[in-house]
């Protein structure tokens, strides 16, 4: 087995590399997780142990993603891939290009301001661990996402940013708000996850292959296959859903419940954006069809207008950032459904403001809240001159996101303004534009409104006005790193800017991209035109604010948590139904279904297979006993049929059918069969018997004359179907079996004779392993379920249980004692000697156990239960626990000597007197079948007798009781 | 000629037509008593799979060479086993069902335990 550790396996890059890449890849992306435990590890300690860990993770993480960031800044890559699960093309395969590394800095920097923010966000009571240890889980998958280089691994980060999410977005899981959102949002991005894994397996198997830099090699093979339009669809509703795209967007407002550094985290680089990523990294392979651009550009252009829209008139601070999320999404998702070159160089821009201007709004968001009490814009205003710091940040930053000079914003909103005039959808070359330009104008109008209504004017109410103040440095740092980002990507693009994405949106298009000048200012041309009126239209928006919002809260929006809900509720009723429809409580109907279409199977093979039934093969003439056990034992079987009802008659011809078989066992070369069967045999009567004692002897006819007919006719073909394919089986010759081989080798392999044996506890011994783990659970659940039968309805029946059987007036009679206790030593003496003989002789473990079990037993039959419980000293639940360890201990020793798991080693040794016997490993593992066999068997006898024993004596106390009370 | 064969094989098939009436029926203890006869029946079955030999079991010794086939005995020797715990398991559950319910059927008539105890 290849172990799949870093550096063992070939490294295999774009380009020649040193070899340490590999294992800084590998660090990298399991350093999130390895202090995501450190963190859980650490959860009595202090919150700044839980933040330190959290910080040296990433800035550690941002560290090493540096030093291998040179050759995916020059165009190249870097990978490494180590074998996972060959089989299905799974490959560890991890590769840093240009796109992996700008999303990895955002994942890691921006993760890093997050920690240092949440540090100080954060309330002392709060579960700091989980929250850290949460948030280092969502950034190792996130991370992983991003430097994949297997679409199959990518599926597995995908499902785990979902599942970690979900903690984060619950974390005040005493809050229901939180608890829904996070319901809500792994509800539609881990559905969309589902989805997702199937259009990429489309994609694996019309590419060839899960290798990403081999699918991103094949873009014409995919887009040729008949299997593109189906793929993308499914692909694209991955990304929608994740990216929050319309109509998928309703689960990101309400994860606004999280704390404000998870949204902050969340909506700005990382959750959200990567349905944008997964676009951006598939691009090359997808992108360029109408069908692509019509889907894509339209999703976005839509979620753009409607998110812009919506954040106009929301209140909540989150809420108004969550709905202008959507809209920039929107954005980046249309610039990238264009399918041309230089509206991805817009997007990769776009993605690095955003990122900026984002994290650093919920950041103000979040300080605003901590420092005020309310997030409702409505009862906030002026807080410019109580809290300056807040207010200068924000108002930039505020100002990137309406695109204003001289902010970042403002460059990558023109190029994207001017991309669109180069696209026309459905035919018409003005829709795109135009839309663009609503969306522009509603962006400037809410951006504008969340800095002037928040920190302008009056303020609304006096309260939290008073209570408002700048933060300590710890949280406006953060927030003022990412300004200054948003700002000086304005200043300077092309020192800043161009390095960065010119490399990036060549590993998108797959080709070199020519970068044009990022420039604040590029003349007067339409794009600058559109932008001034957008912000023009922006700011009367503004002004005109109040008639609006009037207007918009006047008429009736359709609640999308409401619709959502609606569906769950729906598709749980018609599940529900569904269910009860098809499990009816009757075990009869779904054993008849069962029966019955097992049997249509074997009727359809043997009609339709060919051939005969009866093979060539010569048989044993039967001799005369043979025939008469045949006899006996069809009798039996008619007997147990026809006395079904009387019970204990019943149980009497079903040992007679024990017998029969036991005895065709010794004529069949089987001694060791023979004698388990025998020793079964007891063992299970008496457990009915017991049973019975409890239960109704003769109950009332409960089938009709048509079911029993009916059942009889099924039975009747079952019984054909079953014979007839033994009878097949039986005058045919094995074809090659291994036997052989355990037959060669069980003397001088296995130091045994006995073949069965030796079979069960070394060639197979692994199987019986597992096979004495079943019986030892289910003795255990005997024993839950016996255990507490005393309590409620049970009990209440057990307590006015009546003995409804003669009873011998002798409980306990002399001779039967006495024969009994003489032969419990002898039968143990003869179980001993069955169990050490065993591996060369007829015997072994299991039957040793099944003898040892019957010879107690009797001690319970003849001399009631308290009298034997009360002089035994090993528990069962002890025999079957020690009987497993042992068992394992046994296969694992082997392990100790380089062998494999459960290996037997033999050997043989000379004592005076006794002369020379042989000691075998597998012996220990036979012994460990011993006590685990007879705990088990002990278990359920042992307290079914005991129940028995406990009702008879309630009743027996409650007669009493009556007898008193009656005279 | 009747050969042993096929009185294994019309043996099994007699076991399995009993075993699928039995489960077939109303009540707990008739369908722990068929899933005894069907465990009978698929026990022979995979121990037929060996073919049938006489006098020939798989004790290994040098002056011998033809064998009983040992693997399907050694499957069936667990099966054996595992039925037990099985059918142990069925009747504790079919004896815990009856006590709380009150009712040992299994054919998803409606037996409330109050009528059973008024009766």
């Amino acid at each position: 087995m290849q172990a799949p550790a870093c550096g063992n396996r070939a490294i295999r890059g774009d380009r020649d590399q040193p070899m340490a890449t590999g294992p800084i890849l590998c660090a990298l992306v399991a350093l999130p997780f390895i202090a995501s435990l450190l963190i859980a590890a650490a959860r009595g300690r202090s919150r700044g142990v839980h933040s330190g860990i959290a910080a040296i993770a990433s800035a550690t993480g941002l560290a090493l993603l540096l030093t291998v960031a040179g050759p995916a800044l020059d165009g190249g890559s870097t990978g490494i891939v180590i074998d996972w699960v060959p089989a299905i093309g799974l490959d560890l395969s991890l590769r840093v290009d240009a796109l992996a590394l700008l999303f990895g800095l955002l994942i890691l920097g921006i993760g890093l301001l997050v920690v240092i923010f949440a540090h100080f966000y954060l309330a002392t009571g709060e579960a700091t661990a989980r929250f850290f240890a949460s948030l280092m889980l969502f950034q190792g998958a996130m991370l992983g996402i991003a430097v994949s280089g297997n679409i199959l691994l990518l599926l597995v980060f995908w499902e785990m940013t979902s599942l970690s999410s979900f903690l984060l977005i619950g974390f005040w899981r005493d809050r229901a708000d939180a608890r829904q959102g996070a319901r809500m949002a792994l509800a539609v991005t881990g559905g969309g996850g589902l989805v997702l894994i199937a259009g990429m397996l489309l994609l694996g198997l019309a590419a060839g292959s899960f290798d990403l830099a081999t699918v991103l090699a094949r873009g014409d093979v995919v887009r040729a296959s008949p299997l593109y339009a189906p793929m993308l669809v499914l692909i694209l509703i991955g990304c929608f859903t994740k990216s929050a795209q319309f109509p998928f967007h309703f689960w990101l407002p309400h994860a606004m419940a999280a704390p404000t550094p998870v949204s902050a985290y969340l909506h700005s680089a990382t959750m959200v954006k990567a349905g944008v990523f997964l676009l951006a990294r598939l691009w090359p392979v997808l992108a360029g069809t109408d069908l692509y651009t019509v889907l894509v550009t339209t999703t976005g252009l839509v979620t753009m207008v409607f998110g812009a829209w919506v954040a106009l008139f929301r209140h909540d601070l989150k809420a108004i950032l969550a709905y202008s999320t959507i809209s920039q999404l929107g954005l980046l998702v249309m610039l990238l459904g264009f399918s041309l070159r230089m509206a991805v160089v817009a997007a990769v821009l776009h993605i690095l403001n955003h990122a900026a201007f984002k994290a650093a709004l919920f950041m103000a968001a979040g300080i605003v809240d901590h420092e005020t009490g309310t997030r409702d814009i409505r009862r906030l205003g002026g807080l410019a001159r109580v809290m300056p710091v807040t207010a200068l940040l924000a108002t930039l930053a505020a100002a990137a996101m309406a695109g204003l000079p001289p902010m970042g914003g403002f460059i990558s909103k023109e190029m994207m303004l001017d991309e669109t005039l180069h696209v026309a959808l459905f035919g018409l070359p003005w829709l795109v534009p135009a839309l663009a330009l609503v969306g522009a104008t509603l962006s400037a109008g809410y951006s504008l409104r969340f800095a002037v209504h928040l920190f302008f004017g009056t303020p609304r109410a006096a309260e939290p006005h008073g209570r408002a103040h700048d933060p300590g440095a710890g949280m406006w740092l953060p927030p003022a790193l990412l300004v200054a980002l948003a700002v000086l990507l304005g200043f300077a693009p092309m020192m800043l800017a161009a390095p960065i994405v010119t490399p990036v949106a060549a590993a998108i298009a797959g080709v070199p991209v020519a970068v044009p000048d990022l420039a604040l200012w590029h003349g007067v041309n339409a794009a600058l035109a559109m932008s001034i009126a957008a912000v023009a239209i922006g700011a009367i928006m503004l002004w005109r604010h109040g008639a609006l919002l009037t207007r918009y809260e006047s008429r009736r929006h359709v609640d999308a948590k409401a619709v959502f809900m609606t569906v769950l509720a729906v598709a749980d009723d018609r599940v529900r139904s569904m269910i009860a429809w098809m499990h009816r409580p009757s075990l009869q109907r779904m054993l008849f279904a069962t029966f019955a279409v097992v049997l249509l199977a074997i009727a359809d093979g043997a009609l339709t297979g060919g051939g005969t039934l009866a093979g060539t093969r010569a048989g044993i003439p039967a001799s005369a006993p043979a025939i008469l056990a045949w006899l006996l034992l069809v009798a039996a079987t008619a007997a147990t049929l026809h006395a079904q009802r009387q019970r204990f008659r019943a149980l009497i011809y079903v040992s007679v059918i024990g017998l029969v078989i036991a005895l065709a066992f010794v004529q069949f070369s089987a001694p060791d069969l023979a004698l388990t069967q025998i020793a079964v045999e007891v063992v299970t009567i008496l457990l009915l018997l017991l049973a019975l004692n409890l239960l109704p002897k003769s109950p009332p006819l409960l089938s009709r004359a048509p079911r029993r007919w009916r059942d009889a006719a099924l039975a009747v073909a079952g019984g054909i179907g079953i014979g007839g394919a033994a009878w097949a089986m039986l005058t045919r010759d094995p074809r090659d079996p291994i036997s052989a081989y355990h037959l060669a080798n069980s003397y001088s392999g296995g130091g045994g004779t006995n073949v069965v044996n030796v079979t069960l506890v070394d060639f197979r011994a692994f199987d019986t392993l597992g096979e004495i783990i079943v019986l030892g659970i289910a003795g255990l659940v005997i024993y839950a379920l016996l255990d507490t039968t005393e309590r409620g309805a049970a009990g209440a029946r057990l307590r006015s249980w009546q003995e409804d059987m003669p009873h011998s007036p002798e409980r306990h009679p002399v001779m039967f004692v006495m024969a009994t206790r003489i032969l419990l030593p002898l039968v143990l003496a003869a179980a001993i000697y069955i169990f050490l003989r065993g591996h060369n002789q007829p015997g072994g473990g299991f039957i040793a156990a099944l003898v040892f079990a019957i010879a107690f037993l009797l001690q319970y039959l003849s001399s009631g239960f308290d009298w034997t419980d009360a002089r035994r000293r090993i528990g069962e639940h002890f025999l079957i626990a020690w009987g497993v360890l042992v068992a394992l201990a046994t296969g694992l020793g082997s392990l100790a000597f380089g062998s494999n798991f459960l290996t037997s080693s033999f050997d043989y040794f000379t004592l005076p007197l006794v002369g020379e016997f042989e000691l075998a490993t597998a012996m220990l593992f036979d012994l460990g079948v011993f006590a685990v066999v007879l705990g088990a068997v002990m278990l359920a006898l042992a307290q079914l007798s005991h129940i028995a024993q406990r009702a008879a004596r309630a009743h027996a106390a409650l007669a009493a009781d009556q007898g008193e009370a009656a005279p | 000629m009747i050969t042993l064969e096929l009185l294994v094989a019309s043996a099994i098939g007699v076991l399995a037509a009993g075993g699928i009436y039995l489960v077939l029926r109303g009540r707990t203890f008739q369908v722990v008593l068929g899933l005894t006869l069907f465990s009978y029946a698929v026990n022979l079955f995979l121990f037929a799979s060996g073919r049938l030999k006489i006098d020939r079991p798989p004790i290994w010794s040098k002056t011998v060479a033809d064998y009983a086939d040992p693997l399907p005995q050694a499957l069936v020797l667990t099966a054996i086993v595992i039925t037990f715990g099985m059918t142990a398991l069925a009747v504790i559950l079919m004896l815990r069902a009856f006590l709380e319910s009150g009712s040992d059927q299994v054919d998803g008539e409606a037996c409330p335990a109050s009528q059973e105890d008024e009766a």
